[in-house]
């Protein structure tokens, strides 16, 4: 036991010292402020419209969408959304809540909302793809699968690293977002209630379930659905390494499955059975917000289940590759 | 548990690989003793690199089985590969990391080697100056030390180096040989493959000798690349009547010199348009050179040198064909 962290230890050294990690949190560190500095021209736009009342801009967004709902040239699924869209803010005009309350946190938040499915994935993917590949291009494996040393220790002690990476990759994109949001927006804003349990049918919102929170615990929920996204996407990015000799391979496998995914969301509707790929269920917060699912009949608990399922079989499949194969190169 | 047989350090039996349908090694067996160097000789593509893999556990064997120190490799890998130091191919390290950490990483995944043990085997392959720069730094003959301090780290039995002398300079390969020697002197079992008959000669005490994936044969050095094997070079004036005095003898083959009659680089270079290369036995040599003398040919030099593996092969599955 003593020597399985020992090489745990192992591998997050060989993280550290490849310098993948730096380069996630220098990503992290140029493009937060690029997004606040967008975010904060917009809402100065939005004050010089409306004013300081956040009221009548929610109410001028609601007339914009009503409007369109009678245009004929919009989509039937775009209405569906709309309608959707009003009703929620409707409701938070009801309440005397602003959605869009300018502060650290909420900025945060909503940055992990767009993050979650793209752009953290994505940086859980620079460590991830190169774990077992780089070992096999740089020729290190043989160094390692000669010790005195099972081969399923050796790719538990990678997987353990990596978990901990992927938690970590998390919680820096929470503080990092925070920290620089901070200083353009003021570190404000956890107790701003958000409002969630929008239970949606068709195009109406059955509002009987919602409940206020406030937005720290919000954050938390977020942060739980963002993190278990990440380990699945980092296991399977882990099964690809496995899988493919070359890193860039590797890498390139799981991005074009990343926007493949994206893409599919935005125009799956018609294609139920795409339910089933990991790529259109990694927007768990969706759900979180009361947004639409992207295909008919996915709900926070199927997301979840498809995500496990796809997650449990490559672990799978990376312990019985990685055990098995011969090491000819 | 096996207990270990007496002083094989290494065993293998019947070794079979296949990848697909097609055999790449075929029935392999030796032993390797404790103490002894044992060389595992063959050209290029001979099966060496794969046979070694399948000793230190990399590949799965289709049939037979590698024992270390009367553990099975594949069935007790981690009771086996506690005694197995190795460098497979080129000593590979990682080259973001330095020496130290390097050593650090390998030892973490043993018991109880710390950095005493480390320090010990740097001093022994003289790497103590550079131990801490980056191995993205180092030179071929370093990376080479830092593998064998590598390989070396666990105190193992049994050392497996895969052509050992490759890409460094003469000297380097000559302290490569005398450090061999030292290590084996203090009792490890050294497993060297190479494709040079000379590196074998010179640095091994039995040897396997491997082609097309089969085993040739196994012996000591001496008895498998002793006398009678090599090449005779004369060196003499007048040439033609040497020639023709030469190929009176019905057991001395004359050479085609042009085709440098299957000699090595360094035999080569002795070469000069005076020179006729034979195969004479042993024997032979005392009665043509009395001859030579008495019919007043200016004997200028004569060499004995070793054939290279190419030529070594055909004489030995000659040999076979025959039997």
């Amino acid at each position: 036991m003593k020597r399985f962290w020992a090489m745990v230890q192992n591998e997050v050294v060989k993280i550290v010292k490849k310098k993948r990690f730096y380069i996630v949190l220098l990503i992290l560190a140029v493009m937060v402020p690029v997004f606040s500095y967008a975010q904060m021209k917009q809402s100065l736009e939005r004050r010089e419209s409306y004013g300081s009342d956040w009221r009548l801009e929610v109410q001028q967004a609601i007339i914009d969408n009503q409007n369109s709902l009678s245009s004929d040239r919009v989509p039937q699924e775009w209405k569906v959304y709309r309608q959707i869209y009003i009703q929620q803010m409707q409701y938070y005009l009801d309440n005397d809540v602003n959605p869009n309350e300018p502060g650290g946190v909420t900025f945060t938040r909503e940055f992990i909302d767009n993050a979650s499915t793209l752009f953290i994935p994505l940086m859980i993917m620079t460590i991830a793809s190169d774990l077992v590949s780089s070992e096999r291009t740089g020729g290190t494996i043989k160094m390692l699968l000669t010790r005195p040393i099972r081969r399923w220790k050796v790719l538990l002690s990678k997987l353990t690293a990596l978990l901990m990476f992927v938690s970590l990759i998390v919680a820096s994109a929470y503080l990092i977002c925070y920290a620089i949001a901070g200083l353009f927006f003021g570190y404000t804003g956890w107790s701003i209630p958000i409002f969630t349990g929008f239970v949606l049918n068709g195009s109406d919102v059955d509002l009987s379930h919602v409940q206020a929170t406030p937005q720290w615990q919000y954050l938390l929920m977020q942060a739980g659905l963002v993190w278990f996204v990440g380990v699945v996407v980092a296991l399977l990015a882990f099964m690809v390494s496995v899988l493919v000799r070359s890193t860039a391979a590797s890498i390139v496998v799981m991005m074009a499955a990343l926007i493949s995914g994206s893409i599919l969301a935005n125009m799956a509707s018609a294609w139920t059975s795409a339910k089933y790929l990991f790529m259109v269920n990694l927007g768990l917060t969706q759900y979180l917000a009361g947004s639409p699912a992207p295909i008919e009949g996915m709900t926070l608990g199927f997301s979840l289940a498809v995500l496990a399922v796809w997650g449990t079989v490559s672990v799978i499949i990376s312990f019985i590759v990685f055990t098995k194969r011969d090491v000819l190169t | 548990m096996q207990q270990s047989n007496g002083d094989f350090v290494l065993r293998v039996r019947d070794l079979n690989k296949r990848i697909g349908r097609k055999p790449i090694i075929r029935t392999i067996s030796f032993d390797v003793q404790e103490g002894e160097i044992f060389g595992f000789l063959g050209p290029n593509g001979a099966g060496k690199t794969t046979t070694i893999r399948m000793l230190v556990g990399l590949i799965k064997p289709t049939s037979g089985s590698v024992e270390i120190c009367g553990y099975d490799v594949q069935k007790q890998p981690e009771e086996a590969l506690k005694y197995v130091g190795s460098i497979v191919e080129n000593p590979e390290m990682y080259p973001f990391l330095t020496g130290w950490e390097n050593l650090m990483h390998f030892a973490r995944m043993h018991d109880g080697i710390g950095e005493d043990r480390i320090r010990e085997v740097t001093e022994l392959v003289h790497l103590g100056g550079r131990i801490h720069e980056k191995v993205r730094t180092y030179s071929l003959g370093m990376r080479q030390r830092l593998g064998i301090a590598q390989a070396l780290l666990a105190r193992p039995k049994l050392l497996i180096l895969d052509e050992p002398t490759n890409g460094l300079d003469p000297k380097g390969i000559k302290e490569m040989r005398s450090f061999i020697r030292e290590l084996a002197a203090g009792g490890l079992a050294v497993f060297v493959s190479s494709h040079l008959l000379s590196e074998i000669q010179l640095l091994c005490d039995r040897v396997a000798i491997i082609g097309g994936g089969r085993e040739l044969a196994v012996g000591s050095v001496e008895e498998l690349m002793g006398a009678g094997q090599g090449l005779i070079i004369w060196d003499t004036e007048p040439r033609d009547r040497a020639e023709r005095l030469l190929r009176e003898y019905a057991d001395i083959v004359v050479l085609d010199p042009a085709g440098a009659a299957g000699l090595d680089d360094t035999a080569a270079a002795l070469l000069n348009a005076r020179s006729i290369v034979t195969e004479t036995p042993e024997e032979r040599v005392a009665e043509v050179l009395e001859r030579m003398v008495r019919e007043g040919i200016a004997i200028r030099g004569i060499h004995r040198v070793a054939p290279t593996l190419e030529r070594f092969f055909l004489q030995m599955t000659e040999g076979e064909g025959i039997e």
